[in-house]
């Protein structure tokens, strides 16, 4: 399933959206996902206006619209499942190029198409502004935990180690002619993921070493302070809080 | 799978929220007494292994391909609370990190896939190696089982919260059969996968492989009476913590929000609900199990008022959710003290 | 050397009687004694299996003595002492994506000095020096993972530079390094200003940068003398399994 996915979606830039600080975009992002999957779906009007918002800030952050085609791709499984709904759904049906489809289930379909497409496009713009060692700090500045906060980027910082580890060792297997062609193949790939889990619990115990040969006693030093303007927490409360009105605004009209 | 925003409305998704922030909360605790201050390292790297992991692909059968969910293979090889936290991190990457996965919907994947997965994985996996005598491949069996169960158990908790709050028209029973059936062939593999992976580093590196603690050599001391063997006492386990006041504090700020929350959200009624009765054929419509369902329409039957039924509604299903959650950690708990005293 | 003189007195590194076995059981060390003086450079010479990287585990109390101690610049290793001592020893890991651990280069070379408290200017200087003394200066923003492995064993380098310490440890520095990157961090090596224990198997970067030179053989010091005249010893080396490269003959070398 969605493949490729271990490419981080940073595209690096110096405009007004990479400017904000992470923690505003962070909120803005949830706050924006949480207004769409408030607005009621027979509202099409209100899903306009959100895709709209949501292009507005793709051009404020220069993010070129194929890059957020592309990364879309993710969603192509719910994609499949919403086309099913219509067939399988319950209620009243209606025919459709000859097709006998269920009237709710084509709501639903639609519904779960529009907020799901809405909710990943505002996440590829999220990533696709924000470093991922900035969304990490502002994680921090939101007080998340911060056990949960230095995993994560314990995590990040040893994904491309170990999925480099793990590509050699598909090499290796390949190169010595092996072909995963059915489930008699699978105690070769258990064997590299075991292989594979032995490496990374014996680099975290090295980590560890050397963290603690460097003075480390559990708390990661904060030497980071990532304040927010007034200013700036206004300029990224705009999305949401445009969502959450026509949001509003649809749900008083329905 | 992950699943996206739009999927569940928002009392279950806020609901599913809390649960999975109350569940991570525990955890943090756990783990941080399981590993101390290896927890961020050693986490991290086992967050990236997943991560890793769920890339391989398995070959199924003919031409199709799975990947492993790997709740269950972490719960075995790091402990269940260690597992959890490194799940719900590589969820939480993928969706901030990767956009896969809704942010409104965080909650309801890492309830399902971080916490239901492991929780049940390493509740069977214990069930199977108290019940067998200890060995080698009572650790691998039970990993099996434990995998097995762990993915249509996530299925059946979906199903649950399909039914509390989904947004499509599907009977629920239908929802259960389909990813009941599914996700037990899916569970199969993950199973048999999970069981060669435990397997291939029980036979390298035994003493990483947690679900295998119990099977340390015992030690020799030699003595001038000849050789005593004593005790090879595993690492203590992870001392007793109350979970009881981060799920009650976590609950009620569960009910707090989901009321508030629904108060409004349901101030308009649902689009399906709207249809019908536009349409004019609400009389005969026929009524599917979903509106049978107590919380048929998110009001509660027998209360007027639109918005504060709603809200009621909201608080009962976030109270059920709650409940769940809450039954399956005491439930682990309740073994863990049997045990200690046993 | 350059800093011999008064302060070559002062003894910055101390292990006396070090014996020590792994939970399991297994005997790594057998007694070792050295002295190192300020101001040295000193190769650890050994083949695998030696002991050495168990040896280097003692120096900042990783590991803690079965028998025996440790003494940095006189202050011993105890439990109470560890956090003076992992700054007074500056261990640089074999392999540098071990070491480096935080997502910028920047960041993780102010993590040991941030960790003993420095904060604000102070620690932007020790960052900043510390980078330059490997000439890494430029790369202070970028993702260790980003660099070439010979930048990132100099990176490694840095982040024990900035914490300031007694003496540098260094496990294996030229192990993948391609011959220009080894000769650059022989560069630094050698014009680095601090006391220098580096373990090896690799005798010539060991001759070419420490004039002296033990050889750690079975869990002992089974010599300690000028490193040339260490590798002119076929018989000593043979014994302990050590090998000059094919060949290579430290007498015909320039002093």
């Amino acid at each position: 399933m969605s493949a490729g996915h271990h490419h981080a979606l940073y595209l690096p830039g110096d405009t007004p959206v990479h400017r904000l600080p992470p923690q505003c975009k962070l909120i803005a992002a949830v706050g924006f996902a949480v207004a769409v999957v408030a607005t009621p779906r027979e509202a099409w009007g209100a899903f306009a206006v959100d895709a709209l918002l949501l292009a507005a800030v793709a051009a404020a952050g220069r993010v070129p619209l194929g890059l957020v085609l592309r990364r879309m791709v993710i969603e192509v499984p719910f994609v499949l499942f919403a086309v099913a709904i219509p067939f399988i759904g319950l209620g009243e049906r209606v025919e459709v190029l000859g097709l006998s489809l269920s009237l709710p289930g084509l709501w639903a379909a639609w519904n779960i198409l529009a907020k799901a497409t809405l909710g990943v496009v505002a996440s590829i713009l999220l990533a696709a502004t924000t470093e991922p060692r900035m969304m990490l700090l502002g994680a921090e500045r939101l007080r998340l935990p911060s056990l949960l906060v230095q995993i994560a980027t314990f995590m990040l910082r040893y994904l491309s180690v170990i999925l480099d580890q793990a590509r050699r060792m598909r090499i290796a297997r390949e190169s010595r002619g092996f072909v995963a062609r059915d489930i008699r193949q699978a105690p070769v790939l258990a064997r590299s993921a075991g292989a594979l889990f032995i490496r990374s619990y014996e680099r975290g115990e090295r980590v560890h070493l050397a963290m603690l040969s460097r003075g480390y006693t559990g708390q990661m030093p904060a030497v980071h302070d990532l304040p927010a303007s007034r200013r700036q927490w206004a300029v990224a409360a705009v999305l949401p809080v445009l969502a959450l009105t026509t949001a509003v605004v649809a749900r008083s009209l329905a | 799978m992950h699943v996206p925003d739009g999927f569940f409305d928002v009392p279950v998704s806020a609901g599913a929220g809390v649960v999975a922030a109350a569940g991570v909360a525990v955890c943090l605790r756990r783990a941080r007494r399981e590993l101390d201050d290896r927890t961020a390292p050693m986490a991290g790297l086992v967050a990236a292994f997943i991560f890793a992991v769920q890339m391989l692909n398995f070959p199924v059968a003919a031409g199709t391909s799975g990947h492993l969910l790997g709740g269950a293979l972490a719960a075995v090889l790091v402990g269940p609370a260690t597992a959890v936290l490194c799940v719900a991190v590589v969820l939480l990457v993928q969706g901030f990190f990767f956009a896969d996965g809704g942010l409104t919907a965080l909650g309801v994947n890492i309830s399902l896939m971080a916490i239901v997965t492991a929780v049940v994985g390493w509740t069977v996996f214990r069930l199977v190696s108290r019940t067998a005598p200890r060995s080698r491949t009572a650790v691998v069996v039970g990993s099996f089982l434990a995998a097995l169960v762990s993915v249509p158990a996530a299925a059946l908790a979906f199903t649950v919260l399909f039914w509390l709050g989904g947004t499509a028209p599907i009977e629920v029973s239908s929802v259960a059969a389909a990813m009941g059936g599914v996700h037990v062939l899916i569970g199969l593999g993950e199973g048999l996968i999970t069981a060669l992976t435990v397997s291939s580093v029980l036979a390298v590196r035994p003493d990483l492989v947690y679900g295998a603690r119990g099977l340390r050599a015992p030690l020799v001391l030699r003595t001038a009476d000849g050789e005593i063997p004593v005790d090879n006492p595993a690492p203590s386990p992870a001392p007793k913590l109350g979970i009881r006041p981060v799920l009650v504090g976590g609950g009620l700020v569960a009910l707090l929000l989901a009321g508030v929350v629904s108060f409004y959200a349901s101030s308009a009624p649902d689009g399906l609900n709207k249809v019908a009765a536009d349409k004019g054929f609400n009389a005969n419509e026929k009524p599917h199990d979903l509106e049978n369902g107590p919380l048929a329409g998110y009001g509660v039957s027998g209360v007027e008022n639109e918005r504060l039924s709603g809200g009621l509604a909201g608080i009962a299903g976030v109270g059920i959710t709650v409940l769940a959650g809450g039954a399956i950690f005491f439930t682990v708990r309740r073994r863990r003290r049997d045990e200690a005293a046993a | 050397m350059t800093s011999a003189g008064d302060s070559g007195t002062v003894v910055s590194l101390q292990v006396s009687g070090l014996a020590y076995a792994y939970p399991d059981g297994t005997q790594a060390l057998f007694g070792v004694d050295l002295t190192i003086r300020r101001g040295e450079r000193v190769a650890l010479l050994g083949p695998n299996g030696a002991g050495k990287t168990t040896l280097v585990m003692h120096l900042n109390g990783i590991l803690t003595a079965g028998h025996g101690t440790v003494e940095v610049a006189g202050l011993p290793v105890r439990s109470d002492t560890l956090r003076e001592i992992r700054r007074r020893v500056g261990l640089v890991f074999q392999d540098p994506d071990d070491q480096l651990f935080m997502p910028t280069v920047r960041e993780d070379v102010a993590f040991g000095p941030a960790n003993l408290g420095v904060r604000g200017e102070e620690l932007d200087r020790r960052v900043r020096d510390a980078l330059d003394r490997v000439g890494m200066l430029e790369v202070a923003d970028r993702p260790p993972h980003h660099l070439s492995f010979g930048q990132r064993r100099r990176v490694a380098v840095a982040t024990v530079l900035a914490m300031e310490p007694e003496i540098l440890v260094l496990d294996e520095p030229s192990s993948n390094l391609d011959p220009a990157s080894r000769r650059e961090l022989a560069e630094i090596l050698r014009n680095l200003d601090v006391t220098v224990l580096m373990v090896t198997h690799d005798l010539p970067y060991a001759l070419e940068l420490c004039e002296r030179s033990l050889i750690l053989s079975r869990g002992v010091i089974a010599a300690d003398g000028a490193t040339r005249s260490l590798l002119a010893d076929d018989e000593l080396l043979a014994a302990h399994r050590l090998e000059l490269p094919y060949g290579f003959a430290p007498s015909a070398l320039p002093r």
